[in-house]
């Protein structure tokens, strides 16, 4: 038997209209039990309005050794960027 | 008792209980079994506390002898308190620590659901603020009450002891005391009589869902209302009054 018990990952939405954000992750034996450790262990500061819980094993990971071929390449491609005009100062989280 | 006598003591009785057994559970603070439970035990533990401070406030104002709720926490003697029995047990492992929590709880809530609607606005506006937290204490302790009666053979052998050892303190809670009889019928304090059933049937749901065997018993320990209380309190009271007894007045 195991001894540890499996890995979660949580996803924390600070306010409506945000998207959630990686806060970290934590053990628990079940989805419904990852989700009371994630309500106890990331949002005992009022960080949170609602959380998602996935299991650690069903993320794929990009390889750091492709990062070359992965990401490089736009780095010489400013034209991509929204940067050319300005953002009206009403519009926030961008 | 004079009206205010009785409303002061009966504050201490729904302040006690849940100051011992938040105290119960600060002892755990960097000893639970994971990560995750101990930050969950501790966070209940304030919360009981916070709720505490508001029953004392109220208490040392009622009570008008230009005292706070720290004298009224730190400087009263065993026979004193008011808490029951329950709450006094030891941290014996997480089962034990766990039922002792799952009885509290499954009568908290239903305790604050009906002062809610105390004439006491005071009372009334507490218990109001606390059910959030107690409503999830309720949870959190009941689901780990099913997962270790219904999970591995060891867990279920370690609840079913827990249970075994925690039943006789379990009555206690749904009990009536002579005080909460006369506050109950001043409209201020929560019918027990009502609530008994509910805090039975509530128990024996979770206990057959953690499929462990509900003991026979239906005779239990009392005395913790009326300040008669187990060779734990003195222990837990050395403990929890040691700043206020060897450096008196003392403030953060």
């Amino acid at each position: 038997m195991k001894k540890q018990w499996p890995l979660w990952e949580i996803f924390i939405r600070s306010k409506n209209g945000l998207e959630h954000r990686h806060v970290g992750s934590l053990h628990a034996a079940d989805a419904k039990m990852a989700m009371e450790n994630a309500r106890d262990v990331y949002t005992r500061r009022q960080e949170g309005v609602s959380i998602w819980v996935v299991p650690s094993k069903h993320i794929t990971a990009s390889n750091p050794d492709e990062s070359g071929e992965l990401f490089e390449p736009s780095m010489d491609k400013a034209y991509r960027h929204p940067t050319f005009y300005d953002l009206p100062d009403e519009l926030k989280h961008m | 008792m004079n009206d205010q006598q009785a409303l002061y003591q009966y504050l201490l009785l729904l302040g006690d209980s849940p100051m011992i057994l938040g105290h119960r559970l600060s002892e755990l603070c960097g000893h639970g079994p994971s990560l995750e439970t101990d930050i969950a035990l501790t966070n209940i533990s304030l919360d009981l506390f916070g709720q505490v401070r508001n029953y004392f406030q109220y208490a040392a104002k009622v009570q008008a002898e230009g005292k706070s709720e720290d004298d009224i926490a730190f400087l009263r003697l065993a026979h004193e308190h008011r808490n029951v029995l329950l709450t006094e047990q030891p941290n014996t492992d997480f089962a034990h620590v766990i039922g002792r929590q799952m009885f509290f709880d499954t009568f908290h809530q239903l305790l604050l659901e009906a002062l809610r609607d105390s004439k006491d606005e005071q009372i009334a506006a507490i218990a109001h603020k606390s059910l959030k937290e107690v409503k999830y204490h309720t949870r959190f302790s009941s689901e780990w009450v099913k997962r270790l009666g219904d999970g591995t053979a060891e867990s279920h052998r370690r609840m079913q002891d827990a249970l075994d050892h925690l039943w006789p303190y379990a009555g206690e809670l749904v009990q009536e005391s002579p005080l909460e009889k006369q506050m109950k019928q001043q409209g201020i304090g929560a019918d027990l009589e009502q609530i008994r059933p509910l805090y039975w049937e509530r128990v024996n749901a979770i206990l057959r869902e953690a499929t462990l065997e509900v003991p026979e018993n239906s005779w239990f320990q009392a005395g913790g209302k009326k300040g008669i209380h187990t060779e734990h309190l003195g222990y837990i009271l050395s403990d929890l009054q040691y700043m206020q007894r060897a450096y008196p007045n003392m403030s953060w």
